[in-house]
């Protein structure tokens, strides 16, 4: 059955590391109009923070010059964003997939664990000079939509 | 995000105020090992009780003064952790790496009582 889209944003920004705090306040605001606890909305910011930082670090190896598109759907009851970057890919998903992988010493290599924990499915799509597709999907309370009070 | 900074001794005190990601983690790195060079810091104490978010950046920096701090037989205690910052810990693992206490005092005295053990 086809999901009824109650809301879609799609950004383009450049991959400067200022656009992960506009990224995550722009898929909050989506999101924060479906019923949802503080909770989720921190899971929420702190995935897309995460996708963001890593298509800006790794998609594009701190390249300021590129452009990062984030793509939020709202659906009844589903908040599905798609994070997109035409950077270096990635070699070995399942590699990546794993904690405490990371090709720098001071970064964690946590940002596909904290997707995986904060979101309920984390599909990951890359190839290698053609660059990564990560798409986050959360199930919101039972599809009860907020309703405006005027 | 903003950082106050004061020192004791050998020891730094970082208040961070706001959020700590990809940029902000940048900015910690420089200011806090400037001052810690500064002072020839020993320990740090990095209170997070006014931090609104944080992500594995954030973490990354911390981690990543930890191994400096510890390579050189330091000591570093994080306080002030409220709920969004302690679930980003614990899932990291880093809660049971750190010490963490709720206020800076307590970071006072395990810094003194480290200091007491090692001498």
């Amino acid at each position: 059955m086809e999901r009824i889209v109650k809301n879609r944003i799609e950004l383009k920004f450049l991959s400067r590391g200022d656009n992960v705090a506009l990224a995550r306040i722009a898929v909050a605001s989506l999101a924060s109009q479906m019923e949802l606890t503080l909770n989720d909305l921190e899971e929420i910011k702190v995935a897309t923070s995460e996708a963001v930082s890593n298509a800006i670090i790794h998609g594009y190896q701190n390249d300021t010059d590129r452009v990062v598109k984030l793509t939020g759907i709202l659906y009844e009851g589903l908040l599905e964003i798609e994070i997109s970057d035409d950077g270096v890919g990635i070699k070995d998903i399942s590699e990546a997939l794993r904690p405490a992988f990371s090709t720098d010493p001071e970064r964690m290599g946590l940002g596909f664990v904290f997707m995986q924990s904060f979101m309920d499915e984390v599909e990951v799509d890359s190839e290698v000079g053609r660059g990564t597709n990560v798409i986050l999907r959360k199930h919101i309370g039972g599809g009860t939509e907020k309703r405006a009070v005027s | 995000m903003s950082l106050r900074l004061h020192s004791k001794n050998k020891t730094l005190v970082v208040r961070v105020e706001g959020e700590l990601d990809l940029v902000s983690a940048q900015q910690f790195r420089e200011t806090v090992d400037r001052a810690f060079q500064e002072i020839d810091g020993q320990n740090l104490i990095i209170d997070l009780a006014k931090v609104t978010f944080i992500d594995s950046s954030g973490l990354g920096v911390i981690l990543g003064r930890y191994r400096i701090i510890i390579a050189k037989k330091g000591v570093v205690v994080l306080c002030g952790v409220n709920k969004t910052v302690q679930r980003i810990l614990e899932l990291s693992g880093l809660f049971s790496l750190l010490a963490v206490c709720a206020e800076e005092r307590e970071a006072w005295k395990i810094i003194e009582e480290r200091a007491y053990r090692g001498a």
